[in-house]
């Protein structure tokens, strides 16, 4: 299959007169982590398949500042989203999809405040519409009876009461959904979460991750399904230090969706 | 006639609703030291959650065991206290039973036979959280903040609940008069016999203890509310209705930095402009004393029950991170009370104590432990938001301090000079889009 990416960028539409439907905001992790990469052109196939038009800010995309917000510099925040809803104000962005439930989170929620209203999902609300529209077809396939465990990401989950989209998703993949212990409001965080993916943790018994990882385990998955960067690599670190990632693949629900329709 | 058990009464009554009147005047008093916070948006909303979440019990039962045995004695504790507008009425006009005289007796057989099985089924429930506490040792009420007071605290509501319950029963089997009248006495009846070999006259003296006792226990415990973590029998109904309606992942932003950010950002505001000379102090940012926080945030510590449920489930704490939501919240009340009576000792105006709530409280060590993952937030039977203070704790660490911890501030560092929370060119953020 030819791996080309169609990858518009606002600033080429405009220049064309064209306004996507939809602005894909990629997330550092997503433009920087090799890991996030590897999500972030898994969404770009399934978007270029069902020839949605959408577009990217490319090099105009900044942080959106969660980490800075939840490490306590509410200032550097604020720039950066003044800086980042200039921007797409300009540009005159309606809708916002995102693969990274922080962005999602504040986009959607603090960035109304400071003057960017825009409606906000997360790339498995957005992937469920596109299948609800019949836009994209979904044949289990490969995944079909495989052991699939979701992790909830506190940001798409707890935050914003985000549950069903990436599990209907699962589901349409005919994989077999296995729910962990601590699963939907009571999900366990992967770690990651209010800017720990940036430091090392405080003292304790054990890291954050490998609880979670453990509880994944327990439910004896052939892949754990995420649907956060951040989440990914924390699960998959937890994978790597329980010896188990040749049996356990750790994968975004865009990923899961791209394979199985062979993208 | 004689009036002295009345006018006894009238003074133990008024004396015991009077020094609780005096201690909320003292809580509305150290709630306010809170900065205010507009919380008058989507009135129904609140109703709503006040009678979902206070009333109607819902995020008790999501660990069915405690939720359950909660409502008996929630339920208990309501209802049974209908008996005790009889007791006031009896105490205040010199009536026994007053309840025999306006309504038939079927009907007060009914009242009371209910209010004695309740008190029945209080009483298992109460004993087995006193199990639950003591012998089968439950995680969550073994934590470090749960030594001392906290834990005597806990037990001491279990006893007198204990108390109050068999006190209502003896009242009710050694009353001949009641007894005999074969309604109501649905519990009391099987108790009546081990009085039997009493004398008459020792039976109304034991009578006349148990229904004193019994008024008298309940205003003990009404006062002894505010000096305990069970103020939540009260106060869970404003925390409720004040509770966050927003997304739980959305924080508030802070405003007074928005119009630092928006005069940056104008490029028509002047960079040397002098402050305006009747231009207020700069507001602080974020949070190192109770008196930074909001009211609602004080109001959240005094609702605090210490339940534990948010320390369970945090997952810094899961894995042996010194963080407990249930402490923040429980240090942020006794500053708040340490302020309070630095305030009262000092004739109305708070004098420096050389303390505050940041790290003679709650340690650095704790607020960076945070995932800010919400998980306490979501698992507080009472709308209790810990994140909030722990967030604006490092609000004022990082803004005020520049305390961030070293990898923290390089990850800023980043996001200001490339846009990024890594050391990647913002130029390169492209690159992907041209990778295989």
């Amino acid at each position: 299959m030819e791996n080309t990416l169609r990858v518009p960028t606002m600033a080429e539409l405009f220049a064309a007169g064209k306004q996507p439907e939809v602005l894909f905001w990629v997330g550092c992790a997503g433009s920087f982590d090799d890991r996030a990469k590897k999500i972030t052109k898994a969404f770009v196939k399934i978007l270029n398949k069902a020839n949605v038009s959408f577009a990217v800010l490319g090099t105009e995309e900044s942080c959106s500042g969660d980490p800075a917000k939840r490490s306590g510099n509410e200032f550097l925040f604020q720039m950066q989203a003044v800086t980042n809803i200039e921007v797409m104000n300009a540009y005159e962005v309606k809708k916002v999809v995102t693969a990274c439930p922080h962005c999602f989170n504040t986009l959607k929620n603090e960035y109304p405040g400071l003057g960017g209203n825009y409606e906000v999902v997360h790339h498995t609300q957005f992937l469920k519409q596109l299948l609800s529209e019949g836009r994209i077809t979904m044949e289990g396939g490969q995944y079909k009876g495989k052991r699939i465990t979701f992790h909830d990401p506190c940001y798409l989950g707890r935050a914003n009461g985000v549950y069903e989209a990436p599990r209907e998703l699962i589901q349409k993949l005919d994989a077999e959904l296995v729910e962990m212990k601590s699963c939907k409001t009571r999900g366990l965080c992967c770690g990651a979460g209010g800017a720990q993916m940036f430091k090392e943790p405080e003292k304790g018994d054990k890291d954050i991750n490998i609880e979670r990882t453990e509880q994944a385990l327990e439910t004896k998955p052939e892949i754990i399904a995420a649907g956060c960067p951040f989440c990914n690599t924390m699960m998959t670190d937890g994978v790597k230090n329980k010896e188990k990632e040749a049996s356990v693949a750790v994968m975004d629900i865009a990923e899961l969706i791209a394979t199985a329709e062979d993208l | 006639m004689n009036y002295l058990p009345q006018i006894l009464f009238a003074i133990i009554l008024i004396a015991g609703i009077g020094f609780f009147a005096k201690n909320v005047l003292r809580l509305r008093r150290n709630i306010n030291l809170g900065k205010d916070v507009d919380v008058s948006d989507n009135k129904p909303q609140r109703w709503k959650n006040m009678a979902k979440i206070a009333l109607g019990q819902t995020k008790m039962v999501v660990r069915p065991i405690a939720g359950f045995l909660h409502i008996i004695v929630y339920i208990g504790f309501v209802i049974i206290n209908i008996e005790v507008l009889e007791i006031i009425i009896d105490g205040l006009f010199g009536t026994h039973r007053i309840g025999l005289k306006v309504l038939n007796t079927s009907i007060y057989g009914f009242l009371i036979g209910s209010f004695e099985v309740l008190a029945v089924l209080v009483l298992v429930a109460v004993i087995v959280f006193w199990i639950r506490r003591n012998i089968i040792k439950i995680k969550r009420f073994l934590s470090k903040e749960m030594t001392g007071w906290p834990k005597n605290d806990g037990n001491i509501i279990l006893y007198f609940e204990v108390v109050l319950m068999c006190l209502f029963l003896v009242m009710n089997a050694t009353d001949v008069q009641f007894q005999e009248l074969e309604s109501g006495n649905v519990i009391s009846q099987y108790l009546a016999p081990l009085f039997s070999g009493l004398s008459k006259s020792t039976l109304p003296l034991i009578e006349r203890s148990a229904w004193w006792l019994h008024i008298i226990g309940i205003l003990i415990f009404l006062n002894y509310l505010y000096y305990s973590k069970h103020l939540h029998i009260l106060l869970a109904f404003p925390n409720t209705f004040y509770g966050k309606l927003i997304p739980q992942g959305q924080f508030k932003n802070n405003d007074a930095v928005t119009q630092e950010v928006k005069l940056m950002m104008d490029p028509n505001a002047d960079p040397f402009a002098a402050p305006a000379e009747d231009a207020p102090d700069p507001e602080k940012f974020g949070a190192s004393d109770v008196t930074d926080l909001s009211w609602v945030q004080l109001l959240n510590s005094y609702t605090c029950t210490e339940c534990g449920r948010c320390t369970s489930e945090c997952p810094a704490n899961q894995t042996g991170k010194k963080l407990s939501p249930r402490k923040i919240m429980m240090d942020t009340r006794d500053r708040l009370e340490e302020v309070g009576k630095n305030i009262e000792a000092n004739k109305g105006t708070f004098v420096d104590d050389g303390k505050q709530l940041l790290g003679d409280y709650i340690s650095h060590e704790e607020l960076w432990a945070c995932t800010s993952c919400n998980a306490c937030v979501q698992a507080c039977p009472v709308s209790i938001d810990p994140l909030s203070i722990i967030m604006d704790m490092r609000q004022y660490l990082v803004m005020e301090q520049s305390a961030a911890p070293s990898d923290l501030n390089n990850m800023m560092g980043n996001i200001e000079n490339n846009g990024a929370p890594w050391p990647f060119n913002q130029m390169d953020r492209l690159n992907w889009a041209e990778e295989s």
